[in-house]
């Protein structure tokens, strides 16, 4: 009898264990950007205010968050009073106001503060689409050429600002200083 | 009478409300139409995720519908049409995935192992044949005198 075919249903358990663990950690709704690494699409859209015209040129220049929010998720109101304080500290932060009523928009913006550099206001969600978004809120990270370097589905609160986005956004402050 | 009457444009009224979630597209002809269906049941609804986007009701599938029609109106190609979605929402988007270094396992394993399984099982059924025609069922006539003795000891007993 050849001994070692008895370790064969050992060896296969441990290496399903291996990966159903591994599986356990897994978040498979969170998808991974296509768009990491290129640059933000071109866009000219008008302010949520409508006060201005914004393109990709005007998103050039410092690193920033980019948020994409809308009044119609829950997530984002949950998420905007920390934006609030982000933005407070310095960090700059753009928003995108995806599919959304506009004066609604507005409205929440006059409410709840304004966090926003930039407001542009994505009605039909061409430029989400572009930035293939499929949710609210997403939050992109774009260094100061205005190349997308990361992507944060979900909300943005302390632990996320904390443990993902802050290293890498002082990693592109930084790398933005001569 | 009266009661089925209602039940009948309840039932009707309802089935309206069903149809409101399909899409009406106007096609150029049945050629586009079915590359229209193709595609959407090619490609995958990023926000639900087991579902494509022919079948998804999410925003984003309906959207993503929308950008498949205007594409087929402009004349692209169904590759043009895939390679704008993977450039947006990555190779996830894909129920048939693109067959590349990282894919290759995927497109083949199910080949490998099925052709494994053969290969095993006809080792096996081989392993077992030979013995099988060396060695003889036939008992011998001192096993047989062994087993009578052994059987009358059994009956003896009852």
């Amino acid at each position: 009898m050849k001994r070692w075919i008895m370790v064969v249903p050992l060896a296969v358990f441990l290496l399903m264990a291996v990966f159903l663990y591994k599986g356990l950690f897994l978040k498979p709704d969170e998808l991974p950007s296509a768009m990491i690494g290129k640059p933000f699409p071109a866009f000219s859209l008008a302010s949520t205010q409508g006060d201005r015209n914004l393109t990709q040129a005007d998103l050039i220049g410092r690193p920033a968050l980019v948020n994409v929010w809308a009044t119609w998720c829950p997530s984002c109101k949950v998420e905007h009073p920390y934006l609030n304080q982000l933005a407070q500290q310095g960090v700059v932060i753009h928003g995108i106001n995806y599919k959304d009523d506009n004066a609604a928009a507005v409205k929440w913006l006059a409410e709840f503060h304004n966090p926003y550099q930039l407001d542009i206001r994505d009605e039909q969600g061409s430029l989400g689409l572009d930035l293939g978004v499929y949710g609210a809120p997403e939050t992109f990270l774009i260094d100061a050429k205005g190349i997308i370097r990361y992507k944060h589905v979900g909300i943005v609160d302390a632990t996320v600002w904390r443990e993902q986005l802050a290293p890498l956004y002082q990693g592109l402050v930084d790398e933005a200083k001569p | 009478m009266k009661r089925w009457l209602a039940a009948a444009v309840l039932g009707l009224s309802v089935a309206g409300m069903a149809r409101a979630a399909i899409d009406t597209y106007q096609f150029r002809d049945d050629a586009e139409r079915e590359r229209y269906q193709q595609l959407t049941k090619e490609l995958r609804c990023p926000k639900c995720q087991n579902q494509d986007i022919a079948d998804s009701n999410a925003p984003i599938a309906a959207d993503l519908r929308r950008e498949i029609f205007r594409m087929l109106g402009e004349g692209k190609s169904n590759q043009q049409i895939v390679d704008f979605m993977v450039d947006r929402y990555g190779d996830f988007v894909r129920y048939k995935p693109a067959l590349s270094g990282r894919t290759w396992l995927l497109w083949f394993g199910p080949g490998i192992l099925l052709v494994g399984g053969f290969v095993a099982l006809a080792v096996i059924v081989r392993r077992r044949r030979v013995p099988a025609a060396q060695g003889s069922h036939e008992l011998s006539v001192e096993e047989r005198e062994r087993l009578a003795k052994l059987l009358d000891k059994e009956q003896n007993h009852d």
